[in-house]
């Protein structure tokens, strides 16, 4: 009970300021590291696949971005709820936060599809399930950046925002498996570009470690951006000045 | 609320009386853009009756979604939204009054346009049947879905465009099986399972997309 | 319309709505100084300030159109039913490819109030625009559309508390009047009238009751 009340001080933009800038170097340097590990197993360490050569290794960034992206759009989802739900301006700006670095993976993840259709399959793109869900997952948030760009009140677009994350939210898994029945229909026996070879356990691990330096990276862009966007919105406020004043002067920054 | 459903409809119903002419631009926009493809494509009839369901989805869609910002447009910039949403408990009737009018003026006048594209397109009778039978449980969908957008987008410079970019990717699953109805027919089996999952998509977005637009109504006049 | 008969409303002297220590938003910015007054049954409240000081919002936020940002509002209604303030607008809720009288019936049926033929003309002929009833909206000028956005004043039977933003806008001095004589009639009978004008309010009796609207202090 006490730790729920010692938490909630950070609920206000004012306070997590200070806090999250404190733990962005680790975020990113936990990112890193991790990052190296996961990209020496998969590399170098994961064992070549049968039918599919050394091309399959893109499947270590591939599968790991996939994910992000659709959980990224969930808890985007969810904190922009709680903005609403009880008027806490943190939970809206860190949904606003989350939502380029959520496009970015999905982006990452269609690309890097594209990579490993190419030599696989001959194509750069295919209609296959995953790859047709995310790309609609892209248009998802897209729309979600969209809509809250062009509302010029804050509030009316924080509000506006939850309202279109959650609606999404809820479609998504419409959406999913109309894709996969649209796309077994019509491709019928044809094996998926992303369906992932036999996992030896050297695999999962290196996929599993990308995933958990991808959170890090995550959580470390989005603090900096959570806190570019509050200090932008209580420009005007005491603790904004006071923040911007103790900011370290960097070399041949500009005057 | 069932009085303010009742006299919204009658209301839109007589405007788009007044403007005849207005209530065709949804069909003729529909008819042009059905037209294109075979321009685009090439007249051979094998390939025009493959693309047909796909192609008279989709332009049902962009019909259905440049009509709808009309929606809320014009009662939002003369005041006679305000005084809909002041009356008390009526939110849901506003929002279901306005989808019944959109489906009435843009979907229903597709539903009956769309046998003729079937022809134009060389489909067979129980394959037109068939798109026939989608769009009249997709429509109503397309209806529900475009008054969300509007809601969400009300009195906004960027109106049709946003409105376009963030309502498609919902109505994506009614595009698929509807054209997948017509699909299975085609190749001789049964759409029953289609117009299910159809029938459950109508049944699902009539119960939730209205409370949602009257969030979003809420949230963009407050 | 119904002659002088006794209303359900509250007697005269009872504040038919009590505004404690309410502020209004527009984006991010507090509009006024938190605000508090009472609207007795039978008075008339002039809610005065600065052009964009938040008059507009106050009387949208009275009329529930959105919840205040600090704050209270208190209504005092008949046993049994919810408050149901009359808010014209400043934007006059007309269309245009409607007739004045269709357009008239629209706002009061919308209203849930059943109106028959002989009010909407009685109403029209109060303000002056019955022979204009069969004509489109959108053939009326400024002032003749702000008279039939008015004439729901004199469509109304129930006693209910208006709240009306610069309801003498475009109106010409005989509409002026005419409006004047509504309003205080609807104060005499024990209504309740808020108002917002930014010219002078030509009403003597009863007195209007003036509520000015302050910059708020510095955060």
């Amino acid at each position: 009970m006490s730790t729920n009340l010692r938490l909630f001080r950070f609920a206000s933009p004012a306070a997590f300021y200070p806090l999250a800038g404190r733990l962005v170097p680790w975020f990113a340097a936990v990112a890193a590291i991790l990052a190296a590990i996961a990209l020496y197993l998969g590399m170098l360490r994961a064992p070549t696949d049968a039918t599919q050569g050394d091309a399959y290794r893109i499947i270590f960034i591939h599968v790991p971005a996939a994910w992000m992206s659709m959980m990224l759009y969930v808890v985007m989802a969810f904190w922009a709820a709680i903005g609403w739900a009880f008027n806490a301006r943190l939970g809206s700006i860190v949904a606003r936060a989350i939502a380029p670095t959520g496009a970015m993976f999905t982006f990452l993840a269609l690309w890097t599809g594209a990579l490993w259709g190419k030599p696989t399959w001959g194509a750069w793109w295919v209609w296959d399930a995953r790859l047709t869900s995310e790309l609609i997952l892209l248009f998802l948030y897209a729309g979600y950046i969209a809509l809250v760009s062009a509302i010029d009140d804050t509030r009316r677009a924080d509000r506006a925002g939850a309202l279109l994350a959650i609606v999404g939210s809820v479609n998504v898994p419409i959406i999913y498996f109309s894709v996969i029945w649209w796309n077994t229909l019509h491709q019928g026996a044809s094996v998926s570009v992303t369906a992932a070879p036999k996992m030896a356990s050297v695999m999962l691990l290196a996929m599993l470690l990308m995933t958990l330096a991808f959170w890090a990276y995550a959580f470390a862009v989005i603090f900096v951006r959570t806190r570019a966007i509050a200090l932008e919105r209580d420009n005007h406020a005491a603790w904004a000045a006071d923040a911007v004043a103790r900011a370290p002067m960097r070399q041949g920054a500009s005057s | 609320m069932s009085g303010t459903f009742a006299v919204l409809v009658a209301r839109d119903l007589r405007l788009a009386a007044r403007r005849r002419v207005d209530v065709f631009l949804p069909i003729a926009f529909f008819t042009v853009a059905v037209s294109l493809f075979p321009l685009g494509v090439g007249p051979e009839p094998q390939t025009l009756r493959q693309i047909a369901p796909g192609v008279v989805w989709v332009a049902a869609l962009l019909a259905a979604m440049l009509s709808v910002t009309q929606l809320y447009a014009a009662d939002h910039a003369d005041g006679s939204l305000e005084q809909m949403l002041l009356v008390p408990g009526a939110r849901l009737s506003i929002v279901i009054a306005k989808a019944v009018s959109h489906w009435l003026l843009t979907g229903l006048p597709l539903v009956v346009a769309a046998p003729v594209f079937g022809l134009l397109f060389d489909m067979s009778a129980p394959a037109i049947g068939s798109l026939v039978a989608g769009l009249v449980l997709g429509t109503p969908v397309l209806s529900l879905l475009g008054g969300l957008g509007a809601a969400l987008t009300l009195g906004l410079r960027s109106g049709a465009v946003l409105l376009i970019l963030i309502i498609v990717p919902l109505c994506i699953p009614a595009i698929i099986f509807g054209a997948g109805a017509v699909a299975a027919v085609e190749s001789g089996l049964s759409a029953r399972g289609h117009y299910s999952v159809l029938g459950a998509l109508l049944i699902f977005t009539a119960v939730l997309a209205p409370m949602a637009t009257g969030a979003a109504l809420r949230i963009a006049t407050e | 319309m119904t002659g002088d008969q006794a209303p359900h409303a509250n007697p005269p002297g009872d504040a038919v709505l009590t505004v404690r220590e309410v502020e209004c938003r527009r984006g991010d910015r507090v509009l006024f100084a938190p605000t508090s007054f009472a609207v007795q049954a039978g008075s008339i409240v002039w809610i005065r300030g600065a052009n964009g000081q938040g008059k507009t919002t106050l009387l949208r936020t009275l009329a529930g159109l959105s919840a205040p940002a600090a704050g209270e509002l208190v209504w005092a209604s008949a046993p049994g039913t919810p408050p149901r303030p009359l808010y014209l607008a400043h934007a006059n809720a007309l269309k245009e490819d409607l007739t004045v009288a269709e357009s008239l019936r629209f706002l009061l049926d919308l209203a849930g109030d059943p109106v028959g033929r002989g009010d909407v003309d009685g109403a029209l002929e109060r303000f002056g625009m019955a022979s204009r009833k069969d004509a489109f909206v959108r053939t009326l000028s400024q002032g003749q559309r702000r008279r039939v956005a008015l004439a729901r004043l004199a469509a109304q039977r129930e006693l209910q508390p208006w709240l009306l933003d610069e309801p003498f806008d475009a109106l010409d001095t005989a509409g002026v009047e005419l409006l004047a004589g509504v309003i205080a009639r609807h104060a005499r009978r024990g209504g309740a009238v808020v108002l917002t004008s930014h010219l002078p309010v030509p009403i003597d009796e009863p007195v209007p009751a003036i509520v000015a609207l302050h910059e708020p202090a510095l955060a």
